[in-house]
């Protein structure tokens, strides 16, 4: 219900935001009920624009009521150029006769726009066997997907470039042409397979593709595809932007979280990475989730099966034995992996295990005060450890629970925009992992979401708001982000954001990890924004490239007076990640830029850093 | 491609494409080597940006000038690719050395840069020089700084200028070798490029500022495409003379040299399915004394430069300038830069393009020991450890060491008394075994192909082994174990391993495809045609089983296998570059 596709350009950026975001958050009832009002309001309005029409046709208003020339894209995939230059000359041959024409090269092309294309001319070679370009196979397997969306208002056809000498001629324009097809747009013309040679067949098919266009209109003038007339909305429907409006609450929260489907799963670093940092995808289609940059997903994970057979082998237990769960009855073995926290220790698990053991050395240890021996114990002991060591026989499951604390969900700040992502959210995720007595332990959330789930699979989730790491009102407000590891993924939903709502303000990235080639997140993506200018100025701190360490608050440093004048001109900072080293290296980091540029003493600069996170002008999202 | 047809008045030639056109009209390449500053571009601030491990697409032409040349880890693309990472950029360095020479203190220092900055594995090439795989953006400084401290160089190690100087590695004629190793030594350091960029942007040099012409004979737009000279000592033409733009056969009286053979118009590179482009091997033009080199070297240079298509890249090779405007244009516009008539060519006689292996002694009593290297690749792999064997090798051997145009090593000028060190150096480092591979393998090549070549669309140097184990097969089931047949592959239609000579050849079109090529002329002098196009390896092996077993039983005494296969009717025999494709 949710992934409702706008095809109209003539709806505002702006209203589609509402339209999507009201989507989102109604329920299936709410959402008839609106769709009701809006064709009412559609009937009454087309009336009234036929009245208009009628009343006179050169009329400002009719005019003013006339959609954009619908344009013809001519998007390309080129391995060697040939495609490429094809491209060029269909689009000044296209220009010549008046025709309204962009080009656009697959490579770079953002898919999100797709649906919303009317009139496209694809240009495509096949490489190797088969193949498509290589700059272009992000977009073949983007359409070949299950996230391809339908294209009923798209008109096309597909110039196709191969080597008959081949098994696989022409193959990537056929893939092309048929899938298109398959996601309901509509062919303009056949097919044109060229050959090496290409130039003769490529014109001739062109010229007649082009000379139908014209007659036809494209450029011209007229809605392409039955599209309502634009203009104001009636008066009223601003007033139901706000889904909570009409709604009270999201269907879905933390007490009912979303079996949201995992869309995608891959590994961000690289070969020879010392790290296994992932990016997962979750698809919140149906659910009315709905979140902003900033916000984390809550994740409800389920603990390693293997700890929980070893938990149940060394006890003797079948698995099977009944306990009492947090929801009603169940298995001790499925009590374990789902609805207790079972690594941890806590104070009240070691004070219940001195009493099932009668371990009173263990009952003093929890007794003990200050509790520093208590600390140090449950920093260097899980649960399975304290069972093994202080055994406590005859133990029963029930017993055992009652002592365990419900596991509890776990926040990762969204990578994702969801003006951006539509009904995904993004998460990066670094797998936690550490040796404790010569055993390899893991994050229980993070070892779930990167070693147990498959794609498909369903994860309970739902949207933990963090009003204190917002984008700046103001668009054009400056924005200083910095983080390190995983503490880039909220600026990844910033800067989808801003590119999905055309935010031009300035923005700086600083942005830490252990080595260059294998550790820089979502590389592809700050490049692309770094070159599109979206993102100002970007620095970068590889710990391990070099013989001494360089951390984001070096990096800081070097940009002192820089950084100072945007502070100066209202930028806002965020910093998001580590919170034991790297915020607190940052924030000394902050202090004495702030102290330079101010030419105070450090007392002055953290009160005036103070202010300044007062005013939400410095906001931290640590862990 | 319509382009106004304009004329020397003169001569009567075309001068339609060439550098008497103004820059717009010619290929975007040249107006981005007027505008690059001799070379400098923006390649110290593409060094420093830290955002990609890439350089700007500008600086990655002109740093091919400079002997660089930008590649990625092709075997990762599509990994990375889906990891939101850009492809694993790394650069390929490419040494200028003249005939292949250098000493045992260069190699030590290149072993050593190999393992600190490249893949830990040094390239032996088909152009007699080395190559340094995998070298990381911020590497490369240290690299080419190393390398000066030994005093070698990587300028114009590609781009479109001289390229290093190849000279035949005879190891019997030691005296004639020394002296035409000296002068390709000599012609190699007068056409290099002048430009003083590569100081400033490689080994930190002073900025000059200077109105005067960084380059007087290259002028600003260099030549149109990449120019290879190189010097033969008969009856080796091991260096392939027939396919250098410019050839200089060596002439001798005895041991005493008196002055060359000039051959032009010679190279590899072709287009798949592009009939205008073709290898051509050089012809023949006349004799001049030794003397005289330098004046012949810079008139082939500017001739080439003058007249040389700058519109279309894939027709700007010299073979083509010699193709379109004849060999007797080129004898008149030769001889009225260099003022005096070329002689007509002395008697000289090849028989082998090939390497002959183990020890062998020079005429002045040195002796040398030729070591079969596989495709070029000095690495350690089990028992075989070629990289630190040689390593140890360059800490006691006195003498020098000679890359071979076949990717094979020399270990050059060593005293009788250090024979036996050496000998069990190279059996200590499992060295010794590589010259008792087969016949075929001691005359095969191939290219470096992926992962790193940009170029490749096939396997080559990673796949020639394999493809050779099973061609073994079929030699020994039809007992022609012993029979030396040059076999060359390359993974893309450029040729750096010259398969068109070779008396079976590969180029690649797609993974798992080849042409197959069939019939060069087994010391070089004549090129094969293409056999069967875009095969795999099933049908080449059914091919071979086939035409082996006549070769087999119908060849006559001493016939090589690429006159064979054209007597017995399986390819025409290539007359000409423009019959090639016929």
């Amino acid at each position: 219900m949710s992934s409702i596709a706008i095809a109209d350009s003539a709806v505002s950026e702006t209203d589609r935001q509402l339209i999507r975001s009201l989507a989102r958050s109604l329920s299936p009832e709410q959402a008839l009920w609106v769709s009701g009002y809006f064709a009412g309001a559609a009937e009454a309005r087309s009336e009234l624009v036929e009245l208009s029409r009628e009343a006179s046709t050169v009329s400002s208003r009719a005019s003013a009521v006339q959609p954009p020339a619908a344009l013809l894209k001519i998007l390309y995939a080129s391995e060697s150029g040939n495609a490429a230059a094809l491209a060029r000359q269909i689009e000044s041959k296209a220009q010549g006769l008046g025709l309204r024409v962009g080009v656009e090269d697959l490579a770079r092309y953002k898919t999100r726009g797709l649906a919303e294309e009317q009139t496209v001319l694809f240009v495509a070679s096949t490489h190797g066997e088969g193949e498509p370009p290589e700059t272009a196979a992000s977009f073949f397997e983007f359409l070949a997907g299950r996230k391809a969306p339908a294209l009923p208002g798209m008109r096309f056809a597909v110039l196709a470039l191969g080597d008959s000498t081949y098994e696989f001629f022409c193959e990537a324009g056929r893939q092309l042409d048929r899938r298109l097809a398959e996601l309901g747009a509509t062919r303009l013309a056949d097919r044109c397979d060229c050959d090496v040679d290409y130039e003769a067949d490529a014109a001739a098919w062109t010229e007649r593709l082009l000379a139908s266009l014209q007659a036809d209109g494209v450029g011209h003038a007229g809605p392409a595809g039955g599209a309502a007339p634009g203009g104001p909305l009636p008066a009223g429907v601003s007033g139901l932007s706000g889904g909570s409006a009409v709604s009270g609450r999201p269907a879905y929260d933390k007490s009912r979280p979303f079996p949201a489907p995992l869309a995608a799963s891959l590994r961000l670093t690289g070969r020879g990475s010392t790290k296994e940092t992932r990016h997962l995808e979750f698809d919140l289609a149906g659910s009315g989730l709905d979140y902003l940059p900033g916000d984390a997903l809550g994740v409800v994970a389920r603990n390693d099966p293997a700890l929980v057979s070893e938990i149940v082998e060394y006890f003797g237990w079948s698995g099977s034995e009944p306990v009492a769960g947090r929801s009603g009855e169940t298995t001790i073995a499925q009590a374990l992996v789902g609805e207790f926290e079972i690594t941890a220790l806590t104070p009240r698990f070691i004070e219940r295990w001195a009493q099932l053991s009668g371990d009173t050395a263990l009952a003093e240890l929890v007794s003990k005060q200050p509790r520093s021996e208590l600390a140090s114990f449950m920093a260097g002991n899980q649960i399975v450890d304290l069972v093994r060591k202080r055994p406590a026989p005859g133990i029963v499951p029930q017993e055992f629970v009652a002592s365990l604390r419900g596991l509890q969900p776990r926040l990762y700040s969204i990578a994702s925009s969801a003006q951006f992502a539509d009904d995904e959210v993004h998460l990066c995720v670094a797998p936690l992992k550490f040796h404790l007595h010569d055993r390899e332990r893991h994050g229980v959330a993070s070892r779930y979401l990167a070693e147990d789930l498959q794609p498909g699979d369903t994860v309970p989730v739902y949207v933990q708001r963090n009003d204190n790491f917002r984008l700046p009102e103001d668009p054009a407000t400056p924005i200083v982000m910095i983080g390190a590891g995983t503490g880039v993924a909220p600026y990844r939903a910033f800067m989808q954001h801003r590119e999905a709502l055309g935010i031009e303000g300035r923005s700086w990235l600083f942005f830490g990890e252990r080595n260059f080639r294998s550790d820089f997140l979502y590389q592809t993506e700050w490049q692309a924004w770094h070159r599109a200018k979206a993102l100002t100025r970007i620095d970068l701190a590889f710990s391990r490239d070099q013989q001494h360490k360089v951390y984001v608050q070096d990096r800081l440093r070097e940009r002192a007076t820089e950084l100072f004048a945007w502070l100066d001109d209202g930028a806002h900072v965020y910093v998001c990640g580590d919170a034991e080293q790297m915020a607190r290296d940052v924030h000394t980091a902050l202090l004495s830029i702030v102290s330079g540029g101010l030419g105070c003493d450090d007392e002055a600069a953290e009160a005036w850093l103070r202010e300044l996170q007062a005013e939400g002008r410095y906001q931290r999202d640590v862990y | 491609m319509q382009i106004e047809k304009e004329t020397d008045d003169t001569l009567g030639v075309d001068r339609s494409c060439d550098i008497s056109q103004p820059l717009e009209k010619l290929h975007p390449d040249e107006r981005m080597k007027a505008a690059s500053n001799y070379l400098r571009g923006t390649i110290i601030d593409s060094l420093v940006d830290p955002v990609t491990g890439a350089v700007v697409e500008t600086d990655t032409k002109l740093m091919k000038f400079h002997g660089i040349y930008q590649q990625d880890d092709r075997d990762l693309r599509d990994e990375r690719r889906r990891q939101k990472l850009e492809p694993a950029w790394q650069f390929m360095i490419r040494v200028r050395l003249a005939g292949g020479v250098c000493t045992p203190a260069q190699w030590s220092k290149l072993s050593e840069l190999a393992l600190a900055h490249g893949n830990g594995t040094l390239r032996l090439t088909t152009r007699q020089t080395f190559q340094f795989h995998g070298v990381l953006k911020r590497s490369l400084k240290p690299a080419i700084q190393g390398l000066n401290e030994v005093l070698l160089d990587t300028i114009a190690a590609c781009g479109d200028d001289a390229r290093g100087v190849m000279s035949s590695v005879n190891p019997h004629l030691s005296a004639l070798h020394r002296e035409v190793w000296e002068l390709a030594r000599r012609t190699s350091d007068q056409v290099i490029p002048r430009q003083r960029a590569y100081h400033e942007i490689w080994l930190d040099g002073e900025k000059k500022v200077s109105s005067e012409a960084e380059e007087p004979v290259y002028g600003k737009t260099y030549l149109p495409r990449k120019f290879k000279f190189g010097f033969a000592i008969p009856p080796l033409n091991d260096i392939d003379v027939y396919t250098q733009d410019a050839g200089f056969i060596a002439i001798a009286d005895g041991e005493t040299l008196t002055g060359f053979n000039l051959t032009v118009g010679g190279g590899m590179g072709r287009t798949d399915r592009t009939p205008h482009t073709y290898p051509r091997l050089g012809d023949v033009v006349g004799y001049f004394p030794k003397e005289r080199l330098p004046e012949v070297a810079q008139a082939i240079i500017t001739i080439q430069r003058d007249y040389g298509n700058r519109v279309d890249r894939s027709r700007a090779r010299f073979k083509y300038t010699i193709d379109d405007k004849g060999v007797d244009w080129f004898r008149r516009e030769l001889e009225a830069r260099v003022g005096f008539a070329l002689a007509p060519a002395r008697e000289f006689a090849f028989d082998t393009n090939a390497d002959g292996y183990g020890w062998t002694q020079g005429s002045d009593g040195a002796w040398h020991y030729t070591l079969f290297i596989e495709n070029g690749r000095i690495d350690d792999r089990g028992e075989r450890r070629l990289m630190s064997g040689l390593q140890a090798l360059a800490r006691v051997h006195e003498g020098e060491f000679r890359v071979t145009p076949n990717q094979n090593l020399i270990i050059a000028q060593v005293p009788e008394k250090a024979k036996a060190a050496v000998s069990s150096l190279l059996e200590q480092y499992g060295m010794h075994n590589s010259n008792r591979a087969s016949a075929l393998r001691l005359n095969s090549m191939a290219c470096v192909g992926f992962p790193t070549c940009g170029l490749a669309m096939a396997e080559s140097e990673r796949y020639l082994p394999v493809l050779i184990d099973r061609i073994e097969a079929l030699t020994q089931k039809h007992g022609l174990e012993d029979q030396a047949i040059v076999t060359r592959m390359t993974g893309c239609p450029n040729g750096c391993a010259r398969p068109y000579v070779a008396e079976l050849g590969f180029t690649g079109r797609a993974p798992g495809k080849y042409n197959m090529y069939l019939g060069g002329g087994a010391h070089g002098q004549r090129m094969n045609r293409m056999y069967l196009e875009n095969v795999g390896e099933d049908r080449i092996l059914a091919e071979l089983d086939a035409i082996f077993a006549r070769y087999a039983s119908e060849r006559s005494d001493g016939e090589p296998f690429g006159d064979f296969v054209i007597r017995a009717g399986y390819v025409r025999e290539v007359i000409s570059g423009r019959d090639f494709n016929a």
